[in-house]
């Protein structure tokens, strides 16, 4: 089923790679291997992943009926508080850097590593401390702020682990500066001879471009948070009204990180898309230059949009106006991006892979989750949609529709990669359709709802809103299933999977011209770059010499 | 299809009577953001019908069966451009439209009735000019202009009418305001939409649109006493506000009458346009912005008056035109003193 061209004798995994250099915990806890913290990462963020997909199973459960019966509404508020911050600090923010891109920028720029590896394992140490305070907090009784901590209501009047909760997003905000501080130091430094800003894979570019966001947006977010627990603590009064202080102060510096960290999360997973897209069409990238410069004005672009979070929160009416029109110019690279995808199809030669079937998804997805992004950035619309479903349904159009979609792509891409091993074929494409089909009908109803006016985070509804719920309840439903099989059979094939060989897909990067699992080193020899990404002539000829030398 | 099972036909049936899939239009912006709205559709469909046939054209045309060798392609500078300057086109005709939609959401008419509301965790209170309150519920007249002016006694609620298409956030700490005028008679959903805490999903209520006639009969019927402007007078003598803002030559405080609507000339030497926000700020932070030629001795008011209080006093001192009230009260208080006992010490106030 696979592109591959299979070699006529029987693959067999390499003697030596990675996983079997070093054995024992320590030899994984203390590695400063890329790969390994790579794989470290793939199991914390895959377990948070479950622990936010439980929580986004109680709130559409609870949904199903009008009445708040399922469980008080105190929980019900921590339950979509923690459901928010497990999956954006622990599961979207690091997903596509920290496990792919730790695993393959190196690899992909002919480096060894990356440029500090004890402070890429410093990143996942932080990352965990993080999600301990999390799950302590948890664990205490939950936090109800809802993931945006809006203050005064964060700092005055809930009872409950907000402390806690913000020194876990402190330190996990940190272990992202570390890894993007990383990149932007290895992709500067460490690329192989040869290998020029222009022959990088477009997922370099966009791992780089969200490095920035990282390095950049993320110190705001912590001074916000530091502000948010002085005051709570100690009454310091910088957003309190009563003391002089502006509420609206706590929004800017919020949404001055949270704005750009949506594009942290979904500027790798278009990185991913890129690499599935040519390779799955045998082409290069329809216009590098402009994929690559759009990934940077987003980067750009993403700061200067935040107050489009706050259209009635009583900005004045021409501050709205400049970040509308701002708002309106991001979203033109993302179009950008997606009319290049789709011209990198025309006269490609097209298979249906599974990674390939989770990029379509991601198009699809992504395109109307963009595109609803228009209808909150138009000022007049906006006050009707805002804090409503819609807004709701969007973001997960984005985030889930589009990352967790590309997430996934890159999983099934570069799996055989990373384990050496092939996954069903059959079983995998089945559970992309089920997945596609299962977002689709548990988000897409929840456009209507917001447009019927009903609010997020609403324990209970009004009895009309019913019906769309259940849709979306049952469609969560399908979704659930959709995300579990992958992880069965992903386990699988660790063990039983079809050996893959180096280079299953036939793809161009530098990540697939050697041994898989690779070496902890990655090349014998630093290879010298001759030719541009996704160059496929070159990757013919050079088959063709190497059986050549062989035979 | 009923012979499948009444009992499930039934239930599809109410089903499908108690949902909606397209909110009222209530209000006279209502068409407006839905034209809006079905436009932005519009060019959503058309954007996603294009990225679909071109995937899936391409996806047929080019499968791997039957266009074995892939061609080659750079890029093209042409199509870069087609497909950047239309989305852009596209995306700013959103921006404009919208632009001037919400300068019409967020720009009351002069001549609008206003009506007060207060959120707190967990209801809106409506202060209607005329004394009547009300607690999750607000009574409006149909086909006359209704401007809200709101805010929070804790922490942000928004306030959100569906079927007039309007929402605004209630801030603690400061006005907002939001106008709609009502062209159904009706009862509309009131929602709290931004995240307030433990009952925010409690924090609802109803809009009920009234004919003229209804309401004025449901303003009669609702009275609770004084108006707010004569709540505002009365809170204005008990504060002893008018110890200071009395319009007498050696008064401590500028005179009030007719300063609603001024623009105020400041000892920084700036100026200030005098509306709500500005009276609630000089009550309960006067040393933010001192009037010229006065000292800023002002206490500040804060913790002393609830929202509700400030509402009123800021009514109270709309309708002054002149400091004759204002000179009467104090002269009553003053005799009232002398009568009472010289024992108190001066400078403290009288509770009546």
């Amino acid at each position: 089923m696979s592109s591959a061209a299979t070699p006529e004798q029987e693959l067999t995994l390499p003697k030596r790679n990675f996983y079997n250099t070093e054995y024992g915990l320590l030899s994984w806890l203390l590695t400063g291997d890329h790969k390994r913290i790579a794989m470290l990462y793939l199991f914390s963020i895959t377990f948070f992943f479950f622990v936010g997909g439980a929580m986004a199973g109680l709130i559409r459960l609870e949904l199903l009926t009008p009445l708040p019966d399922l469980m008080a509404s105190d929980t019900y508020n921590k339950v979509f508080t923690l459901h928010g911050i497990v999956m954006i600090f622990l599961f979207l923010v690091p997903s596509v850097p920290a496990t792919l891109g730790n695993f393959l920028i190196p690899i992909m720029i002919g480096a060894k590593d990356l440029a500090f590896p004890k402070i890429n394992l410093l990143s996942w140490y932080l990352y965990i401390a993080g999600a301990s305070c999390f799950v302590i907090s948890m664990v205490n009784g939950g936090v109800d702020t809802g993931w945006t901590f809006t203050t005064p209501l964060s700092t005055h009047y809930v009872n409950t682990n907000v402390l806690t909760t913000g020194i876990g997003v402190f330190i996990a905000g940190f272990s992202s500066v570390f890894t993007g501080l990383n990149f932007i130091v290895t992709i500067h430094r460490m690329r192989a001879p040869g290998m020029t800003w222009f022959r990088l894979p477009l997922f370099v570019w966009a791992n780089y471009a969200a490095s920035i966001l990282m390095v950049l947006g993320t110190p705001v977010l912590a001074i916000a948070i530091v502000l948010v627990a002085l005051e709570r603590a100690f009454g310091i009064g910088v957003f309190d009204p009563t003391k002089g202080g502006d509420p609206l102060l706590f929004q800017h510096l919020f949404w001055f990180y949270s704005h750009p960290a949506v594009y942290i999360m979904i500027l790798p997973g278009m990185g991913v898309i890129s690499e599935v897209i040519s390779t799955f069409s045998r082409k290069r990238v329809f216009g590098y230059a402009a994929v690559a410069f759009s990934s940077v004005a987003i980067a750009v672009f993403g700061f200067f949009v935040w107050a489009h979070h706050m259209y009635i929160m009583g900005l004045s009416n021409y501050s709205a106006l400049v970040f509308s029109l701002l708002t309106m110019l991001v979203a033109v690279p993302s179009a950008i991006k997606i009319f290049n995808w789709s011209a990198t199809l025309y006269k490609g030669s097209i298979s249906f892979d599974t990674p390939m079937l989770y990029a379509f998804g991601f198009i699809g997805l992504f395109t109307i989750g963009g595109l609803t992004g228009v209808f909150l950035g138009s000022l007049g619309t906006d006050i009707h949609l805002t804090e409503t479903y819609f807004i709701v349904a969007h973001f997960h159009f984005v985030m889930v529709g589009g990352m967790l979609m590309a997430f996934l792509a890159g999983i099934h891409f570069w799996w055989p990669k990373m384990t050496g091993r092939m996954y069903p074929e059959g079983l995998s494409k089945v559970a992309a359709v089920i997945t596609f089909v299962g977002f689709i009908f548990t988000f897409f109803p929840q456009f209507i709802l917001g447009y019927l006016g009903m609010p997020r985070r609403y324990h209970a509804y009004p009895p009309e809103f019913q019906v769309l719920n259940v849709l979306s309840t049952a469609g969560a439903t399908v979704l659930g299933i959709g995300y579990l099989i992958p992880i069965l059979y992903l386990a699988w094939s660790v063990k039983y999977g079809k050996v893959a060989g180096s280079n299953p897909w036939n793809a161009t990067g530098l990540e697939w011209q050697i041994q898989s699992p690779p070496l902890t080193e990655n090349f014998t020899e630093i290879p010298e770059v001759d030719h541009e990404a996704y160059d496929y002539e070159w990757l013919e000829h050079k088959n063709r010499q190497e059986v050549k030398s062989i035979g | 299809m009923s012979h499948i099972s009444p009992v499930l036909w039934q239930f599809l049936e109410k089903w499908l009577a108690n949902s909606s899939l397209f909110p009222a239009e209530a209000s006279t912006i209502a068409p407006y953001t839905d034209a809006l709205y079905f436009f932005l559709i519009l060019i959503s469909l058309i954007g996603l019908v294009i990225v679909a046939l071109l995937v899936g054209t391409f996806s047929v045309l080019y499968n791997k069966r039957r266009h074995p060798v892939a061609v080659q392609i750079e890029g093209s500078t042409l199509l870069e451009a087609t497909w950047t300057i239309i989305p852009l086109g596209l995306f700013l005709i959103a921006f404009v439209w919208g632009a001037l939609l919400y300068f019409r959401i967020y720009n009351p008419p002069p001549n609008a009735m206003n009506i007060y509301i207060v959120g707190k965790q967990w209801m809106w209170k409506a202060e209607h000019p005329g004394g009547q309150h009300e607690i999750n519920a607000l009574h409006i007249p149909i086909g006359r202009p209704i401007q809200l002016t709101l805010i929070s006694q804790d922490v942000f609620h928004s306030f959100s009418i569906p079927a007039f298409r309007v929402k605004r956030e209630a801030i603690p700490g400061r006005y907002t305001t939001v106008w709609f005028q009502a062209t159904k008679v009706g009862s509309y959903h009131l929602f709290c939409t931004q995240y307030c805490g433990t009952a925010h999903s409690a924090m609802i209520g109803e809009i009920i649109v009234q004919t003229p006639e209804d309401y004025q009969a449901w303003l009669a019927s609702s009275v609770s006493g004084a108006s707010l402007a004569q709540n505002g007078e009365r809170l204005f003598a008990t504060l002893s506000c008018n110890a200071c803002h009395n319009a007498n030559p050696d008064s401590r405080g500028p005179s009030l009458a007719n300063v609603y609507g001024s623009k105020l000339q400041l000892v920084t030497g700036g100026s200030v346009q005098v509306d709500d926000g500005y009276l609630r700020d000089a009550i309960l932070n006067p040393s933010m912005h001192v009037t010229a030629g006065y000292a800023p001795i002002m206490p500040t008011y804060q913790g002393q008056i609830s929202e509700e209080g400030i509402i009123s006093l800021v009514e109270y001192i709309k309708t002054l035109d002149s400091n004759y009230r204002v000179q009467q009260t104090l002269n009553t208080t003053e005799i009232q003193n002398q009568k009472q006992a010289p024992a108190t010490a001066p400078g403290t106030t009288v509770k009546p």
